[in-house]
């Protein structure tokens, strides 16, 4: 029930690492997956597989550019995942894991 | 990268589990609402036991449900209540639940604000006590306040208000939302079905088309500040969208479990016609949501009908199946407040001569000699009612393309 206004969203930095946040659930679908987060009570859709993938990764790499790499996806895709991502982040889905 | 439909469209096909799914835990209640859309009032005998809940929410936790809206009845009355609550939460399946507020004290209120797995939804049906208490029953404006204050006083901030809109409060939005504020909780309005006991008082209690018209434009006016549970899709007709998906969920992201495990495609819709199984039968809830004949019917590309020419069929998708239903209108004709005004001629068209409406079923009212609160004026029968619930959608961000 705490639900918290979303601060100002801080710029996202592609080369810091990241995860999802602890209160997010995240449920596979056959068009990509759904995000619920339980403090904001949103939700939140991935509209295709690979960025689920890069969300999956995050947690495990240096820095949300390599979860990008290592999903695979093309350099000319990176600005638009880099803009999903900041949207994750802005809506809390996704979380800066060095304390930022 | 963009899917090959349109979201709305992939969420019509249906997925691997529901969005918003409604538990409707018993159908005891104390109160007897006139409009209630499970004709609550006794408690059915073949109500799940806690082990067979327990075993369910085993199921959603598997399934990854994010969370259930429980209702009923009054869910709160149900002695295992509060167990099966810390039960789902162990399990991270989400709660929230409705009530009249019958069980909310003080320290009640102070456990829940707890936990941000726990929502709670207080149902009033009027911002007076005088029109609350005509359709829920007299001491029904007190209980749900006496509630709200104490969720308040415990720190519980966003708990929602969650208010049917009738004919008979249409007028009184705006003190609504003051009393919402005045408690740190949130407004959601719903739509009023014509299920359960809502199928007798449907054509007093709706709202007349001109305030329809108000609702919507205040609804468009306060944005996202107000949850609707998509329940006013068929609103769309008259230009912006409200907030949310916009379209019938039922048996698409949308289902109901009722107190004895039967699975309907929606909350509105409790009758044979659109029962898809139980929660005991073989391969159990999974199954029934994957699986039954009915969902996969309900996921198959939708005819517009007699609709399908309109320009704003788009918009509308034809409105409320359950609503048409309960009103003697074709499911693939207009909804029975289609705001061109379609429905109103067809409910003319259906009944000429009072054509034999389908009834609601099954039906737990209490007999008509009652002790408890008795519902004045409206009509004969009656408990609360929820909707898809808190638009769970209302952060739909559209990722990656």
């Amino acid at each position: 029930m705490s639900t918290q206004a979303a601060g100002p969203a801080a710029a996202f930095d592609l080369d810091r690492p990241w995860c999802v946040d602890e209160r997010v659930a995240v449920r596979p679908e056959p068009f990509g997956a759904l995000l619920y987060h339980f403090g904001t009570r949103r939700l939140t859709f991935l509209k295709d597989p690979m960025v689920l993938a890069v969300v999956r990764g995050l947690a495990e790499q240096p820095s949300a550019r390599s979860a990008c790499e290592s999903a695979g996806v093309p350099a000319p895709a990176m600005a638009a995942y880099e803009r999903a991502l900041a949207t994750l982040a802005s809506s809390q889905m996704i979380r800066a894991r060095d304390g930022r | 990268m963009s899917p090959p439909l349109p979201l709305v469209e992939q969420f019509q096909r249906g997925l691997a589990a529901p969005i918003c799914l409604t538990w409707e835990l018993t159908y005891a209640c104390n109160l007897s609402c006139v409009h209630c859309l499970s004709s609550s009032g006794r408690r059915d005998p073949r109500e799940l036991t806690t082990a067979q809940c327990m075993a369910l929410i085993d199921e959603f936790e598997r399934m990854q449900v994010f969370y259930v809206n429980i209702g009923g009845g009054e869910p709160t009355v149900r002695p295992d209540f509060w167990e099966l609550v810390d039960y789902a939460v162990a399990h991270r399946v989400g709660v929230k639940f409705s009530t009249n507020g019958i069980r909310i004290t003080p320290e009640v209120a102070r456990r829940l604000s707890g936990s941000d797995y726990i929502d709670v939804q207080i149902s009033l049906d009027g911002a007076t006590e005088q029109v609350n208490d005509a359709v829920r029953g007299a001491g029904s404006y007190r209980t749900a306040v006496r509630a709200m204050r104490n969720l308040a006083a415990a720190g519980f901030s966003g708990f929602k208000l969650s208010v049917v809109v009738t004919s008979q409060n249409a007028g009184q939005l705006d003190e609504f939302a003051a009393l919402a504020d005045d408690h740190g909780a949130q407004l959601r309005l719903t739509r009023l079905r014509p299920a359960g006991r809502g199928a007798d008082v449907w054509v007093e209690l709706h709202p007349t088309s001109a305030q329809q018209r108000a609702v919507y434009d205040w609804l468009v006016s306060r944005g996202e500040n107000v949850l609707t549970g998509d329940s006013f899709f068929h609103l769309a007709g008259y230009g912006q969208a409200l907030p949310g998906l916009n379209m019938c969920g039922a048996g698409r992201v949308v289902c109901l479990v009722d107190p004895v495990g039967d699975v309907y495609a929606c909350p509105f819709a409790i009758h044979d016609s659109f029962l898809a199984g139980n929660v005991t039968d073989g391969g159990g809830f999974t199954r029934v949501w994957r699986e039954s004949e009915l969902f996969t019917d309900l996921r198959r590309p939708q005819s517009g009908g007699a609709c399908a020419s309109c320009a704003a069929f788009d918009a509308c998708r034809g409105g409320c199946m359950a609503a048409k239903f309960f009103t003697g209108l074709p499911l693939d004709g207009p909804d029975p407040e289609c705001v061109l005004g379609h429905g109103e001629a067809a409910l003319a068209a259906a009944s000429p001569g009072g054509v034999t409406l389908p009834r609601p079923y099954p039906d737990h009212s209490r007999p008509a000699r009652q002790s408890g609160p008795v519902p004045v004026t409206i009509g004969r029968r009656r408990p609360p009612s929820r909707a898809c619930d808190e638009d769970p959608l209302a952060g739909l961000a559209s990722l990656a393309g």
